[in-house]
């Protein structure tokens, strides 16, 4: 019986001593490297620290102080692609929320993430710069002019 | 829409070890007992604390995203994964040599889910929009891995509150939760400045707890009833045998103070509403989405999306009054009556819970990631709760729930009274016994 057979093999495995690193699934590797912050301008103290505040107030409950989301229900900021990788994809996440299976490191998330047209561009920005910069991850800030060029776009 | 095509093992080096394929010179399946033993001793199974006279095991790890677990009466167990691990959405567990280490593991369902259970001779099993059946044998082996019976089918998931949990009574009923896709019924979910919907209309095919006949073929909406309503998002609920009737437990609201600052600080989001425990009876509505429980005023007020400022009552004075209510955002995933004789007396016709941790109370210190009991005489609390079993999380203090090693999920009474909890981030299997 196909059963027995199976049984053999895992104790096989457990004698070779791989049952520690077969156990755990290891995670997904993100595909892109974050983009190299030496062709950007490093953001300001007083943008980080306005990012910050916005960061407490709208984001933090979620994607928790440390970047680190709510394990399949939030996702991760921290080293992320949606957050270091392309600007435009990231400022339409908070201007129109998301609400749709996506993958990351292996997880998936079952909340929505509410839109946050309500913030002014400046925060936006802000706050966007913030996170790039935030739990680990190095990117370019995110101008004024980016989020208002997304934001006409909705309209 | 099922194709499982034979049972396979868990261990996922499996195919990358072609060596050892032809399974020659390692013919002593008790040698995997034995490493399994070995991983025990290493792991951390002293860091579950557990009242005096009681020992906590680990049964089984690396299962996999696991949620609720069912034993059968012979002592084998089945736990249901969120999310397949290795092509498998449930795991039987045999502990052949009964040692307390479950070491035959193996795998069939393509479907993940959440809720499981096991009556009459049927392993029901939920993905997260239907129910399926299998058959047992008297060796608890499933006959029909690749074909069950589809019981319910076309539940709505829209992936907030997606787990569909289950309970089974004694008159050939199948209840099953399906979970509000929404914070608390606005517009535009979780979205400040958005107006509660009033009525809401969630509530006609979430939102509740509906009732299914044990044994139906193909059932949806049309075919089931709305037993309960008015419940946000229901993961841990039992049938409790001594008063023949349901218990539920509701996870609360999110968001109060991130939706309304103007109304509600950190600390009273951190602290509101309470997690709620209700003993329902057809046709109870428990409030959601327009009342919460706050546990500091005792009482059941109306939500600010439907006029409520923190002290209102209103239409909530005639909702169903939770039975017992808990710290907010906790998220009690699994509820369990304790009918077994291994323990002490006091625990018999008592609930344990299993508090799957906050997230909801950032930027304050999250709390939950244990198991509580609550004395339980004729389906009434008759005393308050208590922590039974803690350290899961593995840390002194849980900042964000990512810090949290482990998470209890499911609970199920063993063939001989035992306790076991499932954790869905390890896929740990613990095993609470009392030794005296
Ligand atoms: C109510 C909870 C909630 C709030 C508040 C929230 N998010 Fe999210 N966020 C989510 C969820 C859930 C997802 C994933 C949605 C999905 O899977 O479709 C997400 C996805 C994202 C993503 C893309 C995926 C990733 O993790 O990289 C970014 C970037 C993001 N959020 C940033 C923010 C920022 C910045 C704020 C504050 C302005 C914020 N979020 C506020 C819940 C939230």
């Amino acid at each position: 019986m196909k059963r027995t057979n199976i049984f053999l093999l895992a104790g096989c495995m457990i004698l070779a001593g791989t049952i520690f690193s077969s156990f755990e699934d290891a995670p997904t590797q993100q595909k892109k490297p974050a983009r190299k912050a030496s062709t950007q301008k490093a953001v300001s103290a007083e943008v980080m620290k306005r990012g910050k505040k916005v960061y407490e107030s709208y984001c933090l409950a979620c994607h928790q102080a440390d970047g680190t989301g709510v394990p399949n229900m939030n996702p991760p900021l921290a080293k992320t692609d949606w957050v270091t990788g392309n600007k435009k994809r990231l400022i339409n996440v908070v201007l129109k929320g998301l609400d749709e299976e996506i993958e990351i490191q292996g997880e998936y998330f079952s909340n929505p993430m509410p839109a946050h047209a309500h913030l002014k561009d400046q925060e936006i920005a802000d706050v966007l710069s913030f996170v790039r910069n935030s739990f680990g991850n190095k990117a370019g800030q995110v101008s004024l002019a980016e989020v208002k060029a997304e934001r006409n776009r909705m309209k | 829409m099922l194709k499982v095509s034979f049972f396979v093992t868990v261990f996922s080096g499996l195919v990358a070890m072609p060596a050892l394929a032809g399974g020659s010179g390692c013919s002593d399946t008790s040698l995997l007992a034995t490493a399994a033993r070995t991983l025990v001793a290493s792991n951390a199974a002293s860091e579950i604390k557990v009242p005096a006279g009681f020992v906590a095991g680990i049964a089984a790890d690396g299962l996999g995203n696991a949620r609720h677990i069912a034993a059968a009466t012979d002592g084998i167990l089945f736990v249901k994964l969120e999310r397949l691990k290795n092509g498998k959405g449930i795991f039987r567990l045999e502990d052949a040599n009964k040692d307390g280490v479950y070491e035959n593991i193996t795998g069939f369902g393509n479907y993940g889910g959440t809720g499981i259970a096991i009556k009459n001779g049927y392993l029901y099993a939920s993905s997260n929009e239907a129910v399926y059946r299998y058959r047992l044998n008297e060796k608890s082996e499933v006959l029909n891995p690749e074909a069950p019976d589809l019981v319910v089918t076309g539940l709505l998931d829209k992936r907030q509150h997606e787990s569909k949990s289950i309970a089974l009574d004694n008159a050939g009923n199948l209840y099953v939760n399906i979970g509000a896709p929404s914070n608390a019924c606005q517009l535009v979910d979780r979205t400040k400045g958005s107006p509660g919907q009033d009525p809401c209309p969630i509530l006609e095919t979430a939102g509740g707890i509906w009732r299914f006949k044990a044994d139906g073929k193909s059932q949806s909406y049309a075919d089931g009833t709305r037993y309960a309503t008015g419940l946000r998002n229901v993961v841990g609920l039992d049938w409790n045998n001594e008063v023949n009737e349901l218990f539920v437990m509701q996870h609360g609201r999110d968001q109060l103070s991130q939706l309304y600052p103007e109304m509600f600080d950190a600390q009273q989001n951190a602290e509101t509403p309470a997690e709620e425990m209700f003993m329902v009876k057809e046709g109870a509505d428990c409030g959601w989405p327009f009342c919460y429980y706050d546990l500091q005023q005792k009482k059941k007020l109306l939500g600010p999306e439907y006029g409520g400022d923190g002290k209102k009552v209103e239409r909530c004075a005639g909702k169903e009054q939770p039975i017992m209510a808990f710290p907010a955002h906790m998220a009690p995933n699994a509820l369990l009556f304790y009918t077994g004789n291994q323990f002490p007396a006091k625990y018999r016709n008592g609930a344990f819970i299993a508090f799957h941790g906050s997230w909801n109370r950032a930027p304050l210190k999250q709390e939950g990631y244990y198991v509580v009991f609550v004395p339980f005489q004729n389906g009434k609390p008759t005393g308050n709760w208590e922590v039974f079993a803690d350290g899961f999380a593995g840390v002194e203090e849980v900042k964000s729930p990512r810090d949290a090693k482990h998470r209890p999920c499911g609970l199920a009474q063993g063939a001989d009274g035992s306790l076991y909890v499932t954790d869905d981030v390890k896929g740990t299997v613990y095993r609470i016994t009392y030794k005296g």
